[in-house]
């Protein structure tokens, strides 16, 4: 109960500690200069006065990165259940991961728009591919890792090759695979804003955040500016906050990362 | 002679991995149906290669191994192992990892339970159930492993020095739960350990094996009344083989 306090008081202090700082800053800036730091109460304020526009952006987005980061999950464990079956197919594969992950997404936006046009297509494209990497590569490294003695357990009562990837492989790359979701799960959103700033479309129904950040940067509206970043932000902390209730309802009760300490 | 067959039978078996040199000569064992035999010897006389190749884990260079009058790995050859560490799924409860060995082969759920609780009332740990083996001392969870093991009603059982890492009490309760659970069972057992006293206190026969090459160096049958309790540790002897064994390992020891 007090760790409990602890835990929410301690960094609510840091906050305000961090606003305060923020204001004295914006209170030392000359009149002249006080456009380019926004208080906290012009940004909420201007949340509220953008909301229509915003709250359709942020709707946009997620689903960019929704349906990304969705469809990378999905691929990258098919593709890492492929790649545990042999190290052969692992080395002929595993460069070729390497330069997709290298592939600059800001040169590969105007192919992309070339190839599918600009909008959601284009924004779960580049969030898949800015997703794909961390998922892939940790799911394959826990798809291989199982415990050598319980594969000998394994093999000793005549498994068969399927029994033993459900039973044994799959729940010992738990672990990694949600190391590799909480990767995901940072870089989807922004993919997703990345996305839209270099292949987003007004199209249909709006932009999305990213989108939205280049109009309000064009029109100078820089309170608006920093809510879209908040917002951005928001949105984050909603993937991760997913990502590890998910991840602890599958792991708290038998992985060490969850071993309760006593204090 | 006797009519019975034996139910594990080496006849000259030679082993080496690859083009290494040989890690067991001329093994000629013959073991009857019910006998519990301890293997005993120093490191890397091949003890654990032993029962490796009696569990079909690793084949045989040279020679003729049977197991019921059939090569080891077929499918009928009903033996179970206890590795020396608990191998337990750590992401499954008590239940479901008993229960998994049956689980592999497609038994009925109804059935299955049936075993499993059978199998942990036989290690004393049928309340645990529900428990994950992180929640278990290692006297519990090694509980656990030897009831997965007991659930196939083996024919074989194979024990790779499965109270190695347990503390010298919790390892003399075990052993005596071991016997009393094969004073309920049939099983012969094959069974590797570093202590001459839990040898002689668990086996009808204990094989002191010498290393490079692994071989057969003595055989010694322990004629102690049975069933047995710890209250045998007290007597002559048991006392007297003891160190009879421990002379022999340490002779073997020191030849190599």
């Amino acid at each position: 109960m007090r760790r409990a306090l602890t835990n929410i008081l301690l960094p609510a202090a840091t906050g305000a500690l961090m606003i305060a700082i923020w204001y004295a800053i914006r209170h030392g800036l000359s009149e002249d200069f006080k456009f380019l730091l926004p208080t906290p109460g012009e940004i909420i304020e201007s949340l509220d006065d953008n909301w229509s526009i915003l709250g359709r952006a942020v709707y946009n987005t997620s689903q960019g990165a929704l349906f990304g980061f969705g469809l990378a999950i999905i691929v990258s464990s098919l593709l890492a259940l492929f790649m545990s079956l042999s190290s052969l197919v692992r080395v002929a594969l595993y460069p070729y991961l390497m330069i997709l992950q290298m592939t600059p997404i800001i040169i590969f936006a105007p192919i992309l728009i070339l190839w599918v046009g600009p909008g959601l297509k284009s924004v779960v494209i580049i969030t898949f591919l800015i997703c794909f990497f961390p998922l892939v590569v940790n799911t394959t490294q826990g798809l291989i890792s199982s415990d050598r003695n319980l594969v000998e357990l394994f093999k000793m009562y005549r498994a068969s090759r399927w029994q033993e990837i459900r039973l044994l492989r799959i729940p010992s790359a738990l672990p990694y695979f949600f190391t590799g979701l909480r990767i995901a799960a940072v870089l989807a959103p922004i993919g997703a804003l990345v996305g839209d700033y270099t292949a987003g479309s007004s199209a249909g129904n709006g932009g999305g955040l990213g989108f939205q950040a280049i109009i309000y940067s064009s029109q100078a509206k820089y309170p608006a500016l920093f809510a879209t970043a908040a917002v951005t932000c928001i949105l984050g902390f909603i993937f991760v906050a997913v990502v590890l209730s998910l991840s602890w309802l599958a792991l708290h009760k038998w992985h060490d990362s969850y071993q309760r300490t006593d204090d | 002679m006797t009519a019975q067959s034996p139910i594990v039978e080496f006849q000259s078996v030679t082993k080496s991995y690859g083009e290494g040199p040989l890690v067991l000569d001329g093994i000629d064992l013959a073991a009857q149906p019910g006998e519990f035999i301890s293997l005993i010897g120093p490191s890397g006389c091949g003890k654990s290669t032993l029962l490796r190749l009696i569990a079909g884990l690793s084949s045989i260079t040279g020679g003729t191994l049977k197991i019921e009058g059939r090569e080891p790995n077929q499918e009928s050859a009903e033996l179970a192992f206890v590795f020396q560490e608990p191998t337990l799924l750590p992401w499954l409860n008590v239940s479901h990892n008993v229960e998994l060995p049956q689980k592999l082969r497609d038994v009925p759920a109804s059935e299955r339970a049936a075993n499993r609780n059978r199998a942990l009332q036989l290690v004393h740990l049928a309340d645990r159930g529900d428990a994950y083996p992180r929640q278990l001392s290692g006297g519990q969870k090694m509980r656990v492993s030897i009831a997965r093991a007991l659930t196939l009603d083996p024919k074989i059982l194979l024990l790779d020095e499965p109270f190695g890492a347990l503390d010298e009490m919790t390892r003399e309760r075990l052993n005596e739960e071991l016997l009393s659970i094969r004073d309920q069972q049939s099983w012969t057992a094959f069974f590797v350990t570093h202590s001459v006293a839990e040898a002689v206190f668990l086996s009808t026969r204990i094989i002191v094996m010498s290393a490079n090459p692994g071989k057969i160096a003595h055989e010694i049958a322990v004629d102690l009344p049975q069933p047995r309790t710890n209250e045998i540790r007290l007597t002559r002897p048991y006392q007297d083989l003891v160190a009879e064994v421990s002379r022999l390992l340490r002779s073997v020891e020191e030849s190599k």
